[in-house]
């Protein structure tokens, strides 16, 4: 599969990450490498095979759904900015 | 007698014979550091100031009686994305850079209630990405035993620090050989638990089915002992598994009589460095000698293993990273005029070069028309690639192999070719996908004189069997005996 310099910059807009216009020559030739060599899974013996869920077992592990309150909010706010009231201050969202 | 040189085993006979003191030993730590590390930059964060009030508080209540534990007042280094709270926890990212931790991670806190010192926090690869440590936003390690080589990676910080003599021992984090990998280069030991078997709550995630917290030391005698002190069921951690409280010193017998080890032959071949291979096999006479019966076996997984882990860990990293969006913690632009502004340009601003890589290859593989080509056939891969463990430990109780198929490599050597450095980790992924113990420890020195690892994998939750066999080996070859890192003591830059 040969991913096109479209494709590219369309999976970064879909990871929220803009690449500069002099950086995406050398993403889409590691990109390129990247899936030539992940291509080699094509002729692995799978077909029969389920996909792995779990590591060591393959189902949920349940806990009540009860609310914890986080033993230090000052600790968490202090790494964000703009913070008015114990809330982050963001632009409009809905205009 | 050099405090620095000694293991943490070692430390605590000469606390216990009141032969040292907690300061004494604290003391010489941080001027080790204060003297060599400008040479090794293994540290993103130093605490010295605070370790040497702690180790003093430390001495007083055991003075007193008030203190009575076997690792009080023993140093630590931790790698610099496990949080520790009030700590900066950077991952070695600018997005991460002025991080306060708001908790600390599980293992930290056990480290804490056994009145562990944290002196610094390590370099690593940004967010775990790498094999060379060169991908810090921050700083490149450099290797004790070669100033102008690499550490390996991710732990390479941690890695070096412990070889260097820095600390006594190390926290890591393993997602394809994170550890295992800069102990060979570096070496020393390093252990990857049984995935599970280790909280990793408080880690920073980068893949959360393959990530495990393991220890990085200078002997095998002082991984069982930090593996003790951090393995257990944690509520925070789904994933965590209860097996009881285990003293993985129990478990070093001297005696690998009757062990059956496996080496599987595809990864003893193309690509495999020759003196890498023939220490390796010199190693295997070795156990034979011993009194373990080894034979070469099939494991048909080589030609698949790197395709698969980097499938999963990208698509697991791009959903985990997605978290860093410039809002709640982490780097946020100067330059946005609405919500998708800051989400994209504090990413783009915040992330380096190879975590931008893997998280667009993550979206690639999970988006619609490639998730079934790529995420699912890996998902299955992954099965596969247990089952062919599987059948190995019907038969044999460790599979002997390469940590790295080459000794330490130059500075920018592979730093402008990602497939180069992902090449790196062709001998230690494998036991990330099948979620199972591995360990490595030095087994010699090349002809440049740069330690040579070899690797022992266990059957899941057999923890104790790999440590035993490595510490059998160790107790035969000698190595910290016979071989020691000289370039740090020379103390010049040599790049």
């Amino acid at each position: 599969m040969s991913v096109s310099e479209k494709e590219l910059v369309h999976i970064a807009d879909l990871s929220s990450l803009e690449l500069k216009k002099e950086e995406i020559q050398d993403y889409l030739e590691n990109f390129q490498e990247i899936i030539d060599f992940s291509n080699v899974i094509n002729n692995a013996p799978v077909e029969d095979l389920d996909i792995t869920i779990g590591i060591n077992e393959s189902k949920n592990r349940f806990r009540k759904d009860e609310v914890k309150e986080f033993e230090d909010t000052d600790a968490l706010l202090f790494n964000g900015q703009g913070i008015q009231q114990n809330m982050y201050k963001l632009p409009k969202v809905v205009q | 007698m050099n405090i620095t040189d000694l293991t943490v085993h070692e430390l605590q006979e000469k606390l216990k014979n009141k032969e040292l003191t907690v300061t004494e030993i604290t003391e010489a730590y941080c001027n080790r550091i204060e003297e060599k590390e400008k040479d090794i930059d293994s540290f993103n964060t130093t605490y010295l100031d605070e370790a040497r009030n702690q180790a003093k508080e430390i001495q007083e209540k055991i003075n007193n009686g008030e203190i009575i534990g076997d690792y009080a007042g023993i140093p630590i280094g931790i790698k610099d994305n496990i949080c520790v709270k009030g700590t900066r926890t950077t991952c070695s990212s600018k997005m991460l850079e002025n991080f306060i931790a708001p908790y600390s991670a599980t293992v930290a806190e056990k480290l804490n209630a056994e009145n562990i010192i944290t002196l610094g926090k390590t370099n690593m690869d940004e967010f775990a990405m790498g094999t060379s440590t060169e991908n810090s936003a921050f700083k490149i390690t450099k290797n004790p035993w070669d100033l102008t080589r690499v550490p390996g990676g991710s732990s390479g910080g941690s890695a070096a620090a412990v070889a260097a003599n820095l600390v006594p021992w190390a926290l890591g984090s393993d997602t394809g050989g994170s550890i295992r990998q800069p102990a060979s280069l570096c070496g020393i030991v390093g252990l990857k638990p049984t995935y599970g078997l280790v909280s990793r709550y408080g880690l920073i995630a980068y893949a959360s089915s393959l990530d495990q917290i393991g220890v990085l030391t200078k002997d095998v005698r002082d991984s069982a002992k930090l593996l003790t002190l951090i393995a257990g069921k944690d509520e925070k951690d789904s994933t965590s598994e209860d097996k009881g409280n285990i003293n993985y010193e129990d478990c070093l017998k001297n005696d690998v009589k009757g062990l059956k080890i496996a080496l599987p032959k595809e990864f003893f071949g193309e690509g495999l460095d020759k003196e890498v291979k023939d220490k390796l096999y010199e190693a295997a006479e070795i156990y034979k000698k011993l009194g373990a019966e080894v034979e070469e076996i099939s494991v048909d997984i080589e030609k698949y293993v790197l395709a698969t882990y980097y499938i999963i860990a990208d698509a697991e990293a791009s959903s985990n990273l997605g978290r860093f969006d410039g809002i709640r913690y982490g780097h946020r632009t100067n330059e946005y005029s609405n919500i998708e502004e800051i989400f994209k340009k504090s990413r783009s601003e915040g992330f380096g070069d190879e975590v931008k890589r893997r998280i667009i290859f993550g979206t690639y593989v999970l988006s619609s028309g490639y998730y079934d080509a790529y995420y699912k056939k890996a998902q299955k891969l992954r099965t596969y690639i247990s089952n062919e463990f599987n059948k190995a430990f019907e038969k044999y109780d460790i599979i002997l192999m390469p940590t790295s198929p080459t000794t330490a490599f130059k500075i920018g050597e592979k730093s402008g070719d990602p497939m180069q450095l992902y090449l790196a980790d062709i001998d230690t992924v494998s036991v990330n996908v099948a979620g199972l113990p591995g360990i490595s420890i030095p087994c010699g020195v090349d002809s440049k004189g740069l330690p040579v690892g070899m690797q022992l994998i266990g059957n899941k939750f057999q923890e104790e069997t790999i440590l035993n066999a490595a510490y059998t080996f160790e107790q035969e070859y000698k190595f910290r005996e016979k071989y020691k890192p000289q370039a740090i003591n020379k103390s010049k830059i040599l790049i």
